[in-house]
């Protein structure tokens, strides 16, 4: 027993030796034994998995009011069928499947996070390669427009973005989510990109002759972008957030046959105080589960991808 | 012709609201093809900025670079940004002092020694990757086709300095600047790039600006040394002959500091006394003095010309006396 623990520790120890090994390389081993990362990539997993396949895991049709459902509901009396039989969450105020709901809500949450924060991060990406590669006016251009948008809280600005779109749908969701999360990457790059500048291997690229092309999208760029990727995790949750609240305030998708959780829980809202509060419970439940499993991911591969870290 | 004329080279930094600082004062030298000339001091003397300004590498704002630097008869400091950089890296290279920086991590050695190549002589990335790995063979690396595709974190820092070497010579420029080339390394891998440098460099017309503040390393490979104290040269002589009869108190003083192995048991070394200041101005006499044994009423007074005696340059009013029978 001692000497297996003491095996243990010296394996431990071997494994924590970072000779000759790169930041990410090392980053990763320490992720896998950390519970937090763990975690969240469980949760990211389960939810990936589950978009994925919803189709073939709901027991129902998302869309179909079920007679047997119907029968139960009396909208006027805030009378909902219960749980039972196939129907593990019973029905909505409409007399759908919830459960089946749930699961297929998932889909438009996926597709939008995704899409949000990869238009987020194309976005950030130019801004942030522009500002970081230029110094002088261009750069100082580029960084006060992202002061302005960073300036507005979030939700509002999403709110002011999709609100110039003459018809609320799945696709300006998608872009006011986006178009909130270009500064964060946008300045966080600049960031990384002048730390680069200044770098001893910039300078010598530079006594090399390097073209200025090079030296950005060679030297510079490359070097710059591993925060920028952990920050996009982080993103992800927040802009599942952000858009579950746009349709929470009715600026996402007005068709409710395809479900979505932020309008599940928008329709939700009115039966909360009538003692019917498990309608808005289960997708405000997806909702914060999921951005925590995004947020977990994230927050522990910042910590392990931190220079000052390494063990 | 020289191949490299600096003359009057001076660099002066100002930033709004400071002081302007000059860190290197009329600096006047010449490199011969093939010659190895040696610029000495200690931190903060101006070496590393005589360098960069040779190179064109200074910052485009907050300095002022005056004086002229003509290579092989071209005047650099009036070329564009683009003429500047075709010239870098095939005219001209440059060796850094820190060989685990100043590689780039998300690159292989390879494809870095390729770049220079696909830069300035135009090979494709196929035949640059095959010259990349002769050049890493002729730098000493063993199994280069191996180390093409590595990266620097998987190199020892010997290694990554020897393939900063090769990169600098893989177009084989006229001039390479090496500042402080062996500084980060430990005592038997500096013997080992000195004598690397000192067998590409010999024999052939490339010439060599070795940056340092190591006597040691000046005592083996310079023809001619440079010694600078707060940007202007205070010594300038034939190595030997600097060697055996330094005239500075400087240079006398970093001769002497030097921890010697025959000295007698329980002596003491044999330390300059204070530091470089961080702003002495040669206005108000000579900026050595403070820290001089051998000052006299006048160095205080006005600043030493840099004078010509015998084939030395000297820039003092009272130098150390010749011993008799030596230089």
């Amino acid at each position: 027993m001692v000497l297996t623990r003491k095996k243990d520790r010296v394996d431990a120890l071997a494994s924590t030796s970072t000779e000759g090994m790169s930041l990410a390389a090392s980053a990763f081993r320490r992720l896998r034994r950390s519970p937090v990362f763990l975690t969240g990539a469980v949760i990211t997993a389960l939810f990936v998995l589950i978009a994925l396949f919803s189709p073939l895991l709901a027991p129902h049709d998302p869309a179909t009011q079920i007679p047997e459902l119907i029968k139960q509901t009396v909208r006027a009396r805030n009378q909902f069928a219960p749980p039972q039989g196939s129907y593990l969450l019973g029905g909505d105020q409409l007399g759908r499947d919830l459960f089946s709901r749930l699961l297929v809500g998932s889909q438009q949450t996926l597709l939008v996070g995704v899409l949000a924060t990869l238009i987020g991060l194309t976005g950030g990406l130019i801004l942030g390669t522009l500002a970081g590669a230029t110094a002088g006016w261009v750069d100082t251009t580029v960084m006060r427009f992202v002061d302005v948008l960073l300036s507005i809280p979030n939700l509002l600005l999403a709110v002011t973005i999709s609100a110039l779109f003459l018809q609320a749908n799945q696709f300006t969701v998608i872009v006011a989510v986006a178009i909130v999360q270009i500064p964060v990457f946008a300045r966080l790059l600049r960031g990384t990109m002048l730390a680069q500048r200044a770098s001893d291997h910039v300078l010598a690229a530079r006594a090399l002759g390097v073209k200025r092309s090079g030296i950005v999208f060679r030297h510079m760029l490359p070097n710059s972008l591993g925060p920028v990727f952990v920050q996009a995790t982080i993103v992800l949750a927040t802009s599942i957030i952000d858009a579950a609240g746009l349709s929470f305030l009715g600026l996402g998708n007005p068709n409710d046959d395809s479900p979505e959780w932020g309008q599940m829980l928008s329709n939700a809202q009115q039966y909360i105080t009538s003692g019917h509060a498990d309608l808005a419970f289960w997708p405000a439940c997806a909702i914060v589960v999921v951005a925590l499993g995004f947020t977990l991911m994230g927050e522990s591969a910042r910590d392990a991808l931190d220079p000052k870290n390494r063990r | 012709m020289s191949l490299l004329e600096v003359e009057d080279l001076t660099v002066t930094f100002a930033q709004k609201g400071e002081r302007p600082f000059t860190a290197v004062d009329k600096v006047s030298f010449t490199v011969e093809p093939g010659q190895t000339v040696g610029l000495v001091g200690e931190s903060g003397c101006g070496k590393s900025v005589t360098s960069l300004a040779i190179m064109g590498l200074l910052p485009k704002r907050g300095n002022r670079v005056s004086g002229s630097v003509r290579f092989a008869g071209t005047e650099l400091l009036s070329l564009s940004d683009r003429q500047l950089r075709d010239r870098r890296g095939s005219d001209l290279a440059m060796v850094f002092q820190d060989p685990l920086t100043s590689l780039n991590p998300v690159v292989t050695i390879g494809v870095q020694v390729a770049e220079v190549l696909e830069r300035h002589e135009g090979l494709k990335r196929k035949a640059a990757l095959a010259k990349a790995a002769e050049l890493l063979d002729q730098v000493g690396i063993p199994d280069p086709h191996r180390r093409v595709g590595e990266y620097p974190h998987q190199l020892s820092g010997g290694m990554r300095q020897r393939a900063l070497i090769a990169i600098a010579l893989a177009c084989q420029p006229k001039l390479l600047i090496a500042d402080e080339p062996t500084t980060a390394l430990d005592v038997t891998i500096q013997a080992q790039i000195l004598a690397l440098l000192r067998q590409l460099v010999a024999g052939t017309d490339t010439a060599l600006i070795m940056i340092t503040h190591d006597l040691g390393v000046v005592a083996g490979l310079c023809d001619e040394v440079n010694v600078l104290y707060a940007g202007r040269v205070v010594e300038r002589g034939e190595r030997h002959e600097l060697f055996a009869a330094p005239r500075h108190p400087y240079t006398n003083g970093l001769l002497a500091s030097i921890p010697r192995l025959d000295a007698p048991r329980g002596e003491r070394l044999h330390p300059i006394t204070g530091s470089v200041g961080d702003n002495i101005p040669w206005s108000g006499g000579c900026a050595f003095a403070p820290r001089c044994s051998n000052e006299i009423g006048v160095c205080t007074e006005t600043a030493p010309e840099l004078i010509d005696t015998e084939g030395r340059l000297l820039r003092c009013h009272n130098p150390v006396a010749l011993v008799k029978g030596e230089a």
